[in-house]
């Protein structure tokens, strides 16, 4: 079914019409995991900041210039994050198994259903990735041709994916590093995983403005699918003119 | 494939009737859905606090504990390194419940076997018995960690000396500092794990006043705040003996 007559253009021997066409984009359980990941992720991530400011050692330093420390003390105080250790820990170690358990819900479905094709980079998308980059700054006009996410989405979607394994590796590895002496191994030792929690924590961070802009700029029809799951897809059909008529 | 193609491919078309009547319903789910998690965060930071932590927190940090405990090797070593590797300068991170000096003439371990039947141990009894060597990489709790060395004797030998057999069968050891302001209860499993020690050295030296002297635990499949400094008294209990941090919002067992 269509909503016709948005707009017509006669030429010799053929009618264009500009149709509404209404699809299904994102099935349900999608939806679901997403909204459900949105604040279990927001807690863990503040939950974490309580517990990384007991001991905030990492800073970015050139030569002997610290040109970030992580983090200032006005985020923490607007944060109202001293001396909230005992309390990050709590909550951290609960919402933990909701973010986990979510997360492995999400990639059985994706499995299971076939999304993962949609979703899983594949040979062009690097290349293509890079194209949609300079077409998003303005650089250049052509963008690849897609499908339901562009190169660029399926290599960012992926990746999410992985950090999120990334921080359950590296956080048993922080949570229990005589238990899970391998993990910790893994991840060339305790410190050296707590320092790689927090990167994929700050890579979230940065994942998340990023994905805000875009969903801002996509607009409003991109927005809602994520809630409806329906997206209204514009399109021209052709009808052919009988000359004889 | 483009867009278009792959959404003519691969996707349902539907109505335009039936679309604003599922966006109507998935936009009240959704915003059903954001109200009761604003409740259920609400609900959550109003529950009472148990020792410290919020109830459900609490009750999820006792489920972790048996969940991880009954599936670990409780006897599992933890990883040491060379008497080098270890540094020089100790950190000294908590004084709660410290003497500024103690005598060891007159101290004594106290060990309570039961109602008003204790055992009064010295320093020169407790460095008597076989001492074992403990460099590992000790973890506070709050984020930081130091390959440090320890010696002294395994509680295990300790309490196989002092025929504390009855007692090595009870769920838990109780340790206070000879003030009693700082206490600690440790899970009978992780105390009879075999580096766990009774400590009057470091770097081959007696415990300095800050680090615990005479007597401190060093037990290390736990967080720092287990390493109780200055024993005085020792006991065994069935119950989770009270426990300074624990009590203040912390995971009772802080196993590592």
């Amino acid at each position: 079914m269509y909503d016709f007559l948005l707009q017509l253009t006669i030429t010799s021997c053929s009618i264009f019409i500009l149709m509404k066409k209404i699809v299904k984009k994102h099935p349900l359980a999608i939806r679901w995991f997403h909204w459900i990941n949105f604040p279990v992720l927001t807690i863990m991530i503040w939950s974490g900041l309580l517990i990384y400011w007991a001991n905030d050692v990492y800073q970015i330093k050139v030569g002997n210039t610290v040109i970030y420390k992580f983090f200032p003390k006005g985020l923490y105080n607007a944060l109202n994050v001293p001396f909230h250790l005992a309390k990050g820990m709590s909550f951290h170690f609960a919402f933990a198994w909701l973010f986990i358990i979510n997360g492995i819900l999400y990639v059985a479905y994706t499995i299971f259903s076939g999304e993962w094709r949609y979703l899983f980079p594949n040979r062009k998308s690097f290349k293509e990735a890079w194209q949609v980059l300079l077409h998003d700054l303005h650089i250049k006009k052509y963008e690849p041709p897609q499908q339901k996410y562009n190169a660029a989405q399926r290599i960012a979607y992926t990746a999410i994916i992985f950090m999120g394994m990334g921080s359950v590796l590296t956080g048993l590895a922080i949570y229990k590093p005589v238990q899970f002496s391998r993990a910790t191994f893994l991840c060339g030792g305790y410190e050296a995983a707590r320092v790689e929690h927090f990167i994929l924590t700050i890579g979230y961070v940065l994942f998340f403005l990023i994905h805000i802009f875009q969903v801002i700029k996509t607009g409003w029809n991109n927005f809602q699918a994520m809630i409806s799951g329906l997206e209204v897809i514009k399109t021209e059909k052709q009808i052919p003119v009988n000359e004889q008529a | 494939m483009s867009r278009r193609d792959y959404f003519s491919k691969r996707t349902k078309e539907i109505s335009n009737s039936a679309y604003k009547k599922r966006m109507l319903f998935s936009f009240l789910i959704f915003v059903a859905f954001v109200t009761a998690g604003i409740f259920a965060w609400k609900w959550l930071n109003n529950q009472p606090n148990d020792q410290g932590a919020l109830k459900p927190l609490r009750k999820t940090l006792e489920v972790n504990e048996k969940l991880l405990t009954s599936t670990f090797d409780t006897a599992k070593k933890v990883k040491t390194y060379d008497e080098k590797d270890a540094v020089k300068n100790v950190r000294v991170n908590g004084l709660i419940g410290m003497e500024k000096t103690i005598d060891t003439a007159t101290w004594r371990l106290q060990v309570v076997r039961g109602d008003g039947d204790t055992l009064k141990i010295s320093l020169a009894e407790i460095e008597s018995l076989p001492k074992e060597d403990v460099v590992f990489d000790f973890k506070c709790i709050e984020g930081w960690s130091q390959v440090t060395h320890w010696a002294g004797v395994p509680l295990k030998t300790f309490m196989d000396h002092y025929h504390l057999n009855g007692q090595e069968r009870m769920n838990y050891v109780g340790l206070q500092t000879v003030d009693k302001k700082y206490y600690v209860g440790i899970d009978m499993p992780s105390a009879l794990q075999s580096q766990t020690i009774l400590c009057y050295e470091t770097n081959n030296k007696p415990l300095p006043m800050n680090q615990g002297y005479p007597l401190r635990l060093i037990i290390p499949v736990k967080y720092g705040i287990k390493h109780l400094k200055q024993i005085g008294t020792m006991y065994f209990s069935n119950q989770k003996p009270p426990d300074y941090w624990a009590e203040r919002g912390y995971d009772y067992y802080a196993g590592l």
